[in-house]
């Protein structure tokens, strides 16, 4: 999985057979942990996450509880099997700073301020890397969040998008953001159209980077139409 | 509330200390402080204060790059600067700050990690850049990244003799071939803000740290707070921020004083 001479794109078709945005085979189930109060699986294509979520609840330790509002509290994982090279268990640094911005993607959303002293606990295991774990992460989240009936202003899509031998691509795999020019992962709230999570890096000049953002969050649409869906699907079954 | 006159003010695009929306503080660069580091650089922003440096090690390189060098990025808020910061690991904001500098220095790709090689596949030099918060008022990440340049610039690399290193002799300087600096944009309903103080922060915590290249090119993104962003809010932040680096661009190697 790691760089590559290979082009990445060729007669128009990415190494995997997607157009420039097209977006792999995409599953979501609800309720995949029984003990959790809202729970979810999301895959896109080899990338898995499992999301889980339990509170509000009173938090602890005390001191730690806020008098005017809940507290949100992420935890993003791999699983030391998740990746060619094994990780080690224990959160690494780059853990440390998704499971922040993931937070930040979501804390705006909830309705915080209506559970005082409480905290919720958002868990993300990324049980199979396959490029893009943060947004896969995002999309289980907001799932989860919704099965254990927190109240949201908008669903929270997570995409990301990126640069490769030139093209603007969406949702990329681990191959394509080894060797891209430039990846952009990206939170989006699909009825109001904005943007909770943005993180680039790469070269890009800025007239791109503004096409690849309306691409990401144009596309942003048909993901919340699959989490709907999976969140009906619980329901009605 | 302090808040609230804050943005009272903010209605007549005025601040507290008197500045436009779009203008810094007074920027300060002082070229190798730390003659023991392989590059250094102290910064000041009004009273934020960092100091920046750099030293160079053996490594292994990375298994997808064996011919390459390494480099890593450290930042520790010290107790020093703020009561606010306490002493122990490293927490999220201070692993933030570390990997937001990095990604602008490294997708810049402004230093040439191929000449940093010393045995394919076994053995490389690995620069390890360390930022140090000595007094924190607001808009840290700016200025550890143009530490953190100033450093690279400024570095010369340690002479090895029978593959031991040796400090106090030199190779010659690294090779850096361009330059990136991080542009933080606050927004604050319609309004953009440019290098907050850490009142101002706690107010406008909704912002955009914007990496810039010297040609232009934009090398890397974070988006930091809670809130959220139209996306003609992000183009506009996107080409103030573009604009902005090019006053930060004509600091950055210089030793000395210059309002922006």
């Amino acid at each position: 999985m790691g760089k590559t001479e290979q082009k990445m794109i060729a007669n128009g078709k990415r190494l995997d057979g997607r157009g420039p945005l097209d977006l792999r085979e995409i599953e979501m189930k609800v309720g995949v942990i029984p003990n959790a109060n809202g729970s979810s699986y999301v895959r896109f294509g080899k990338t898995a996450v499992i999301a889980g979520v339990y509170g509000p609840r009173p938090l602890f330790p005390r001191f730690l509880r806020e008098s005017d509002t809940g507290i949100l509290k992420v935890r993003y994982n791999m699983i030391p099997f998740s990746v060619d090279d094994r990780k080690r268990p224990g959160p690494s640094r780059r853990e440390t700073e998704i499971s922040k911005v993931i937070r930040m993607a979501f804390e705006g959303n909830l309705f915080l301020k209506n559970y005082p002293q409480t905290g919720v606990n958002l868990y993300l295991e990324v049980i199979e890397a396959d490029g893009s774990t943060r947004v896969t992460s995002i999309n289980a989240a907001s799932l989860a969040l919704a099965d254990a009936g927190v109240p949201m202003r908008d669903f929270v899509v997570g995409l990301s998008g990126g640069k490769i031998d030139g093209t603007l691509i969406l949702d990329l795999n681990g191959l394509e953001d080894n060797n891209s020019d430039a990846d952009m992962p990206m939170a989006v709230l699909p009825t109001k159209k904005e943007v909770t999570l943005l993180q680039m890096d790469g070269r890009m000049n800025p007239e791109e980077l503004k096409d690849l953002i309306k691409h990401v969050i144009d596309a942003s649409g048909a993901i919340y139409e699959k989490q709907a869906e999976a969140l009906r699907k619980k329901y009605i079954e | 509330m302090r808040k609230n006159y804050i943005l009272d003010l903010l209605k007549n695009d005025e601040r507290l200390d008197g500045r436009k929306l779009d203008e810094y503080r007074e920027i300060e660069i002082e070229v190798n402080p730390v003659s023991k580091a392989e590059g250094s650089a102290r910064v000041r922003i009004g009273k934020t204060d960092v100091i920046i440096g750099t030293k160079m090690d053996f490594g292994t390189p990375f298994p997808d790059t064996p011919n390459e060098g390494t480099i890593k990025s450290e930042a520790e808020f010290m107790p020093i600067a703020s009561e606010d910061f306490e002493s122990g690991p490293p927490g999220e904001d201070a692993i933030e700050l570390a990997r937001v500098v990095d990604r602008a220095i490294r997708e810049s790709q402004c230093l040439d990690l191929k000449s940093l090689c010393i045995t394919p596949g076994e053995k490389v030099w690995s620069i390890s850049l360390d930022t140090i918060i000595l007094n924190h008022d607001g808009n840290l990440i700016d200025a550890a990244t143009i530490g953190a340049m100033v450093a690279l610039l400024n570095s010369k690399i340690p002479e090895l003799e029978d593959d031991k290193i040796v400090r106090d002799k030199h190779s010659g300087k690294l090779p850096v071939s361009s330059k990136a600096v991080n542009v933080t944009v606050c927004k604050f309903e319609d309004k953009f803000i440019l290098d907050p103080t850490r009142e101002e922060e706690e107010v406008f915590d909704t912002k955009m740290c914007i990496g810039v290249r010297d040609d232009g090119k934009v090398v890397s993104i974070q988006k930091m707070g809670p809130g959220s962003l139209k996306d003609s809010e992000i183009y506009d932040m996107i080409d103030i921020a573009i604009k902005k680096s090019k006053n930060l661009f004509k600091l950055v190697g210089k030793d000395g004083k210059k309002d922006i």
